[in-house]
C-alpha cells in the first residue's frame, strides 16, 4: 500500500474513533492518561449502623441508637485517600482552592488540611473531568464500608450527671487516638481494612457527607420534637468520631474547648455503579454546558 | 487576737530570722536534706507547714541540649533544658533554707550554661558563679529569704540569654513560708495537691513554602531563630513543653473538694492564665506569699520573667482547660492544658433548665413537671 492510502486510512479511523473518544470522556482540556482510579466494590449489605449526631433522652445525652440499615445498590469507594498530587490537579484546573502552607503534591500520601468544602469541590470537578458521580461518601457508608475498621463511639451508660459521659467520651477519644504519628504518612501505612480500603481509622479523618443532628428522644427513646439539623457541622470519620465545621480545614483549630481533635482533614470520595447510558446521556448534557 | 497588726509582726519578725546571716560553723551543724527531683508537672513531695529547722536542700540538674517535638504536627526543635524537661524541674524550700544546686554540663553537649535563680541575691542571680563548659560541674548555695514562687533560667550572657530561655531552659521554684500559705486573715490554707505549669514561647524559623525548617545542630539553629525572636512574635506557646503535653493520656486530676496549687512560671513572656469553668479562689498574681492574695479571680497575669500562684478547689466534676487566656495563642500555638475532675454533679450551681431543642415553647419547668423532685 501506498504511503497516501495508509495515511488516509489512519485519517479515517482516528475520525471514526474521536468521537468514541469524547463520549468515554474526553472534553477540551483532558488531561494526560493517568492510572484510572484505584476503587473497592462495596456489595449492598445490612448491618447494625450507629446513628451519628447527638441524642438525649429525657433530657440527658445518651448513646445513639444502632438502626439495622440495609443499602440497596452497590456503590465504590476508593481504596485510598485522595492524595495530595491528585488535589493538585484540581488546584490546577483552578476549580479547588491550593492546599494550605506547607502541603506538597505528594502522589502516594493523602491532601490534608482539606475542608468539606474543599473535598466537595474536588468531587464536582472530578465528576466533571470523569462524566462519573463522585461524591463523598455518607457517614452510614463510611460505616459500612469501614467494617472491623469502625469505631462505635457509644460510651457505657451511666447513671448519674451528664459530666461522667463527658469524662467518659474524652477518655474515649483519648484512647482511640492516642500513639497515631504526627505527620500524614504515605498510603498503606496504617494498612487495609476486610474490604482492601486503605488507612481507615489512622490519623487521616475522613470527611462525609452528613450532616450534623440532635434528636431529643423521649424516655421509651422514640423522638420527642423534629430533629434540629445543621448542615454547617458534618460528621468526620476517623479513628474517633467527630463532629466539625465545613469551612475548617485543620479541626484543632475548630473544635471544642476540650476533647481529642482530628490529627487531620482529608477525604475519600465513592461513585454509584451506573449503567453506560446514563453516564453517556451525562456527558453529552455535560459537553452542551461547555458549548 | 490574731489582728492585722500582729501578723505583719509575725510576717516581720519571719523575715528578720530568714536574713539574719549564718556563719560558717552553722553551715557545719546546718540540717541537710538531698531531693530528688521530679519531671513537671509534678513536684517532689515536700511538706507545706514545716516543723523542721532551717536546713540545706541539695539538689542536682544536668543540662541535656536535645532535639524535641514540641507540636502536634510532630515539628522538632534543638532544645536546651535542664534535666531534659521543658519546664526544668520545681524545687521546694522554705523560707530561711539554703538551696545547695548542683549543676551538670555532660561533655557532649556543645554550649556553655550557667543559672540565674529570680529567688537569690547578687551575683546575677547566681550566674557569674555557675558558667560551666561541656565537661564541667558546678555547686552554688543560695539563701530562701523570701517566699514566694520564682523562675530560674539560663543566662550564659549576651544574646545567648534569650536563646537558651526560649530553647526551654527555665524552670521555677518555691519557697514555703515555714508555717505554710495563709490567706488574708492569716488563715491557714493547704493544698491537696500542687501542679507546676511552665509555658514556654518558642520562635521556629520556617522555610518559603511556610514548612518549619530542621537544623543539623543546635549552633546551625541560630541565626534563623534569633531573626524570629527579633519580631517577637512567637511561633508556639506552650505548657510543659509540648502541644498537647497536659491534655488526653497526660491530662491533669482531681477530684470534686479537693483544693489544687496551680503554679505557673513564663520566663520570657506575659500571660493570662485562666480555668475555663473554674476561677482562682486565692491568687498570688505576682507570685510572693508575703503579700496578701486576691481573691475569687477569672483570670489572672503572670508577668513575662516570673511566677504565680493559684488556689482553686473544685465544684464540679467534669472536664476543665487551663490556658493562657489569649485565645488565639491558647487554641492555636498550643497553650492549654485539660483537667479531669471526678465527683458529684452539684445543680445548684450549675443546671441545664431545658436541653437545647427546636426554637418555640416553654423555657421553665420543661423537664421538672413528670419528674419526682430529688431530696
Amino acid at each position: 500500500m501506498s504511503f497516501a492510502v495508509l495515511a488516509k486510512g489512519a485519517a479515517t479511523i482516528a475520525a471514526a474513533l474521536t468521537p468514541l473518544a469524547w463520549l468515554a470522556g474526553a472534553g477540551y482540556d483532558r488531561p494526560p492518561a493517568r492510572d484510572p482510579i484505584a476503587v473497592v466494590r462495596i456489595d449492598p449489605d445490612a448491618f447494625a449502623y450507629r446513628l451519628s449526631g447527638e441524642f438525649d433522652r429525657d433530657g440527658q445525652p445518651v448513646n445513639a441508637p444502632q438502626r439495622p440499615t440495609r443499602f440497596e445498590r452497590p456503590f465504590f469507594m476508593m481504596r485510598t485517600q485522595v492524595s495530595a498530587a491528585f488535589y493538585e490537579r484540581c488546584v490546577a484546573a483552578r476549580a479547588c482552592a491550593p492546599l494550605g502552607r506547607g502541603a506538597t503534591a505528594r502522589r502516594d500520601a493523602p491532601a490534608v488540611g482539606v475542608s468539606w468544602r474543599d473535598a466537595t469541590a474536588f468531587a464536582r470537578w472530578l465528576s466533571r473531568e470523569t462524566g462519573e458521580a463522585w461524591r463523598l461518601p455518607t457517614d452510614a457508608e463510611w460505616a459500612f464500608a469501614a467494617g472491623a475498621r469502625f469505631n462505635d463511639d457509644a460510651v457505657v451508660e451511666t447513671v448519674g450527671s451528664f459530666a461522667q459521659r463527658w469524662l467518659a467520651k474524652y477518655d474515649q477519644e483519648t484512647a482511640l487516638a492516642h500513639a497515631l504519628p504526627a505527620a500524614p504518612q504515605p498510603f498503606g501505612a496504617f494498612g487495609a481494612n476486610e474490604r482492601g480500603l486503605e488507612d481507615l481509622s489512622g490519623n487521616v479523618w475522613e470527611w462525609t457527607d452528613t450532616c450534623f443532628e440532635r434528636q431529643a428522644l423521649d424516655a421509651a427513646s422514640r423522638p420527642a420534637a423534629p430533629p434540629v439539623v445543621n448542615c454547617g457541622v458534618r460528621v468526620v470519620e476517623g479513628a474517633h468520631r467527630a463532629y466539625v465545621s465545613d469551612f475548617i480545614r485543620d479541626a484543632r483549630a475548630g473544635g471544642c474547648s476540650v476533647g481529642a481533635p482530628p490529627s487531620h482533614l482529608g477525604f475519600r470520595l465513592v461513585r454509584d455503579e451506573r449503567g453506560l447510558v446514563a453516564a453517556a446521556i451525562r456527558l453529552l448534557r455535560g459537553a452542551g454546558k461547555r458549548g | 487576737m490574731l489582728t492585722r497588726r500582729t501578723l505583719m509582726a509575725a510576717a516581720a519578725a519571719a523575715a528578720l530570722i530568714a536574713a539574719a546571716p549564718a556563719f560558717a560553723d552553722d553551715f557545719a551543724t546546718m540540717p541537710r536534706e538531698k531531693v530528688e527531683l521530679v519531671a513537671p508537672p509534678f513536684i517532689h513531695p515536700h511538706e507545706q507547714a514545716t516543723q523542721r529547722p532551717p536546713s540545706i536542700v541539695e539538689f542536682k540538674m544536668t543540662v541535656q541540649e536535645k532535639e524535641m517535638v514540641i507540636d502536634e504536627k510532630g515539628t522538632k526543635i534543638h532544645a536546651m533544658t535542664f534535666n531534659g524537661s521543658i519546664p526544668g524541674p520545681m524545687m521546694v524550700v522554705h523560707q530561711g533554707d539554703y538551696v545547695e544546686l548542683t549543676l551538670v554540663n555532660p561533655e557532649t553537649n556543645t554550649m556553655a550554661h550557667n543559672i540565674d535563680f529570680h529567688a537569690a541575691t547578687g551575683a546575677l542571680g547566681g550566674a557569674e558563679l555557675s558558667l560551666i563548659n561541656p565537661g564541667e560541674q558546678v555547686t552554688i548555695r543560695w539563701k530562701a529569704t523570701r517566699a514566694g514562687v520564682f523562675v530560674y533560667h539560663c543566662a550564659p550572657g549576651g544574646p545567648m540569654i534569650p536563646w537558651h530561655v526560649v530553647s526551654g531552659m527555665n524552670g521555677a521554684v518555691m519557697v514555703l513560708p515555714r508555717d505554710g500559705l495563709k490567706d488574708e486573715n492569716g488563715k491557714p490554707l493547704h493544698y491537696d495537691r500542687a501542679y507546676y505549669i511552665g509555658e514556654q514561647d518558642f520562635y521556629v524559623p520556617r522555610d518559603d513554602k511556610g514548612n518549619y525548617k530542621t537544623y543539623e545542630s543546635l549552633a546551625d539553629s541560630y541565626p534563623d531563630t534569633e531573626e524570629v525572636m527579633r519580631k517577637l512574635i512567637p511561633t508556639h506557646v506552650v505548657f510543659n513543653g509540648k502541644e498537647g503535653a497536659l491534655t488526653g493520656k497526660n491530662a491533669l486530676t482531681a477530684k470534686v473538694g479537693e483544693t489544687v496549687l496551680f503554679i505557673h512560671s513564663e520566663a520570657n513572656r506575659d500571660s493570662r492564665p485562666h480555668i475555663i469553668g473554674g476561677h482562682g479562689d486565692y491568687v498570688w498574681e505576682s507570685g510572693k506569699f508575703a503579700n496578701r492574695p486576691e481573691r475569687d479571680l477569672e483570670t489572672w497575669f503572670i508577668r513575662g520573667g516570673s511566677a504565680g500562684a493559684a488556689l482553686y478547689t473544685f465544684r464540679e466534676p467534669g472536664l476543665y482547660a487551663y490556658v493562657t487566656h489569649n485565645l488565639i495563642e491558647a487554641v492555636e500555638l498550643g497553650a492549654t492544658a485539660h483537667v479531669k475532675v471526678r465527683g458529684q454533679w452539684n445543680d445548684d450551681l450549675m443546671k441545664q433548665v431545658r436541653p437545647p431543642g427546636p426554637i418555640g415553647g416553654a423555657t421553665t419547668g420543661f423537664l421538672d413537671a413528670a419528674r419526682p423532685r430529688p431530696n
